[in-house]
């Protein structure tokens, strides 16, 4: 037992961007070897967010970037050019004395490099392959390349996400790339516990515009089952509720700047206790919710009236006092700085990073009462620990660093 | 065999985390769905098959609840109360999202569930984590979403326009996809020690730390990213990325060209159209075909080459998507190497090549009604233990008999 949760597994990471690097997070903060891969060549500017801003305290640098060092907590780094042989030769080492192999290149990518699936199981029998590709490595759209806001699009989950009358609002941040890197997480983690029970490796073949497609599950049934479609104008208004009958169920104007508050009234009862405190004549005309529903348009109209002189944490406050689901829509500053629940979660913690110093990053949402994770080390910086794994785990003396290291292989 | 066979797992039945039961259901868990008297509410939740209101079909909580079984229980009677706590003697998993006070009142908070059964891995999956008194307040994905801050990232340039929560309860999502990372790593724990252990999930903070630079740009530098039409909100207002094509579909433009190949493609295509006569920047589109040595995007808005070049890039592309599909616009751009997308609504996506060749439209078949229904296929696949709906989701009370026969005593009929 080593006192962490996935302490005894290695991965041999060459993942990046959000859309890898999240999963890998997740293991290396409970206790996961995970050994990131970057090209020496590029800088590790494969991973755009390698060096890119935003920068802490405008310092900038290869090492500097705030995005990639918020992803790769509590990671090892190496540089290897697998465009050398004794780079290859150091990968085939390092894959023989891992558990899995990950990364969300393009499809293809890493089977050029001759380290295809079959190769690696030669290398390492119950090995396990997880890769995160957009549409995966078969089917029509294998070689198309993608971002999240792509996966978002093609999936269903821009189109969902508008008002009416309005273009596709879209999500405003790669939900996919977060929501890819946990099913990327699931799946390494799920081969894992395969391979604990059966001694099998696999090679999962993650595509993220599946993962993506499943989130709308009630409306795909809607259309395999109704026929009914989300295309037409006025189908969608993300903001209202989709399923359960309920209304009011909006984000409405408050005073101040840019400033708004979501409200929803799951029965009568809730909605009795709104009305009560607006205690305005139009409420009358609602008393039940299928009033409310068929006349949304004029509620919303006569409500978002009604919050637009209030402050939003003082409706939060009177709103939660009569048990109404209620939350100020929170800016950032907001919800990490002042609300204490975040705080009080430890969800920020402070990691150490080599080059920018101390510095908050994303934590894990949960707590696990024996074996929780932990984050201190920020993300490595380009070849921080080549040395490192080369002599503690592939068995270099110092010297065959330096000597490898004028060759151009790591 | 899937990954899950022979895996235990009681949920408490709460629209919070029945995706997260769900997930593992599809992976092989043996899932019993413990419902109140009468059927969990979200069985009142529209869509229904048919539009035929009842309990037994709403799409809602069929999506949610297959390859469950389902047994009702009354908590509040102490016979079916011990019958709940002798089915988690037994399990391996315990979903919930209780308030506390109710957990304790039960006798199944955590300290009473690992005295009798220290395997149990006890998940709690609750709207700020199980020991803060807020968690028991109402809410709904909506307002769990506006605390924990997708909506201000997600809107339009027009900031008169109110935020918007992304479609489909995807604050829920977000807390289950916890679960099931938490549930994983918890059985690979357990597997050295033999001891589960308890999970305490905050569904808030899920959504906090899936924001993207929304929130590392305040935890880098204390800077406040803005809404923007159909693109990533940001700390300085970028380029619009949605264009509309010539079918009245959208298309996301992703990062428009350039790398002197992809400049070069943009001209070729537009040449096939016979757009380049009437497009005057093709000049631009030339020479970024030809440039030499590295394409400096730092130097967009002061190089007025450069400037000029990635201007033409971009209008190139909404002259093409004014004159062809977004299906079109989509497979031509990605040929050419540009990381583009079509907008396709859900059921627009399902019927996509890509997704049918995928295997994502799964035949379930429904006895009850003589039916068989296309579900959503899976999140992934491990090919060495399959995924798979095992079984529809239970009708409410379907399995009391089958599974609590062995308890009372009783023989199965």
């Amino acid at each position: 037992m080593t006192g962490t949760a996935l302490g005894k597994y290695r991965i041999c990471d060459f993942t990046g961007q959000l859309a890898g690097a999240g999963a890998t997070k997740w293991l290396a903060a409970f206790g996961a070897e995970v050994i990131r891969i970057e090209d020496p060549t590029r800088q590790g500017r494969w991973d755009i967010l390698r060096g890119n801003p935003p920068f802490k305290d405008e310092r900038t640098g290869i090492d500097m970037g705030g995005a990639f060092n918020n992803h790769n907590t509590d990671k090892l780094g190496i540089t290897l050019n697998l465009k050398t042989e004794k780079g290859k030769t150091l990968l085939r080492e390092l894959i023989a004395i891992s558990d899995a192999v990950t990364e969300n290149f393009a499809a293809g990518v890493l089977e050029r490099w001759g380290f295809s699936f079959d190769a690696m199981r030669e290398i390492k029998p119950d090995i396990i392959y997880v890769s995160n590709c957009g549409f995966g490595y078969t089917g029509p759209y294998a070689p198309f390349k993608t971002w999240g806001p792509i996966v978002q699009a093609v999936s269903g989950l821009t189109h969902t996400s508008a008002l009416p009358g309005q273009p596709p609002a879209g999500w405003g941040y790669s939900y996919m790339d977060h929501t890819g890197a946990y099913y990327m997480a699931m799946a390494i983690l799920a081969a894992l516990y395969h391979r604990e029970r059966t001694g099998e490796g696999q090679w999962v073949d993650l595509a993220c515009t599946d993962s993506a497609l499943t989130l709308n599950g009630p409306a795909l049934l809607d259309w395999t089952v109704n026929g009914r479609g989300l295309t037409e104008d006025g189908a969608v208004n993300a903001n209202r509720s989709q399923f359960q009958r309920m209304a009011p169920h909006g984000i409405y104007p408050c005073k101040g700047d840019d400033d708004w508050v979501a409200i929803a009234c799951q029965d009568d009862a809730q909605w009795h206790a709104l009305a009560m405190l607006i205690g305005e004549g139009w409420t009358d005309a609602f008393q039940n919710v299928e009033a409310r529903l068929s006349d949304q348009d004029v509620l919303d109209a006569h409500l978002g009236a009604w919050t637009a002189s209030r402050n939003k944490f003082d409706l939060q406050s009177r709103l939660r006092e009569l048990r109404i689901p209620v939350s100020a829509v929170q800016k950032p500053g907001e919800r990490i700085d002042e609300d204490p629940t975040t705080e009080a979660f430890g969800l920020w913690p402070e990691v150490t990073h080599s080059a920018i110093g101390n510095i908050r990053v994303d934590g894990q949402p949960v707590h696990f009462s024996e074996t929780d994770w932990d984050s201190r080390q920020g993300a490595p910086c380009l070849g921080e620990h080549t040395e490192d794994v080369l002599t503690r785990l592939l068995g270099r003396t110092p010297e065959d660093v330096a000597a490898l290291r004028q060759e151009g292989v790591i | 065999m899937s990954v899950l066979a022979g895996l235990k797992v009681v949920e408490l039945s709460n629209e919070y985390c029945a995706f997260a039961g769900k997930l593992l259901g599809d992976m092989g868990a043996d899932v019993v769905l413990v419902e109140p008297p009468g059927g969990d509410p979200s069985r009142t939740y529209p869509p229904f098959f048919r539009d035929e209101e009842d309990r037994e079909k709403s799409l809602y909580f069929w999506h949610y609840n297959t390859s469950k079984r389902g047994v009702v229980l009354d908590l509040d009677d102490a016979d079916d109360l011990a019958r709940l706590k002798a089915l988690i003697l037994e399990a391996d998993i315990l979903v919930e999202s209780e308030p506390v006070s109710r957990l304790s009142a039960l006798g199944l908070d955590y300290e009473q569930t690992h005295a009798d059964n220290p395997g149990l891995i006890h998940v709690a999956l609750t709207p700020y984590g199980r020991k803060e008194p807020m968690s028991d307040l109402p809410q709904t994905d909506l307002t769990l979403m506006a605390a924990g801050g997708p909506p201000w990232n997600c809107g339009y340039d027009d900031h008169l326009l109110p935020p918007v929560r992304g479609w489909g309860n995807q604050g829920y999502h977000t807390g289950c996809h916890f679960a099931v990372m938490s549930m994983f790593t918890a059985l690979l724990a357990r597997l050295q020690t033999g001891r589960g252990q308890f999970i305490d999930i905050s569904m808030t903070a899920a959504l906090n730390v899936t924001t993207e630079a929304g929130s590392y740009s305040w935890l880098i530098n204390q800077t406040t990213v803005e809404r923007q039409t159909g693109r990533h909100a940001a700390t300085q207002p970028t380029g619009e990325t949605q264009m509309r094509c010539a079918d009245g579909r959208w298309v996301n433009t992703g990062v428009p060209p350039r790398f002197p190949a992809e400049f070069a493609k943009l001209l070729n295509w537009m040449a096939d159209l016979g757009l380049v006569e009437s497009f005057p920047e093709a000049v631009f589109l030339e020479m970024g075909a030809n440039w030499q040595g590295p394409f400096d995007l730092s130097q967009i808005g002061t190089d007025d080459t450069i400037t000029a070049i990635f201007m033409a890039g971009r209008e190139g592309l909404q002259t093409i998507a004014a004159t062809v599909s977004a299906q079109d616009f989509f497979e031509g751009c990605q040929s050419a190497g540009l990381a583009v997308g079509v907008i396709n609504s859900p059921e627009e996506a399902l019927e996509d090549p890509h997704f049918i060749a995928h295997g994502m439209k799964v035949p379930v078949r429904h006895e009850e009604l003589d039916e068989t229904v296309i579900y959503p296929g899976a999140p992934f696949v491990l090919p060495a233990a399959p995924w798979r709906i095992s079984r529809p989701a239970p009708k409410v009370g379907e399995h009391n008999e089958e599974i609590f026969a062995i308890y009372s005593g009783q023989e199965s009929p």
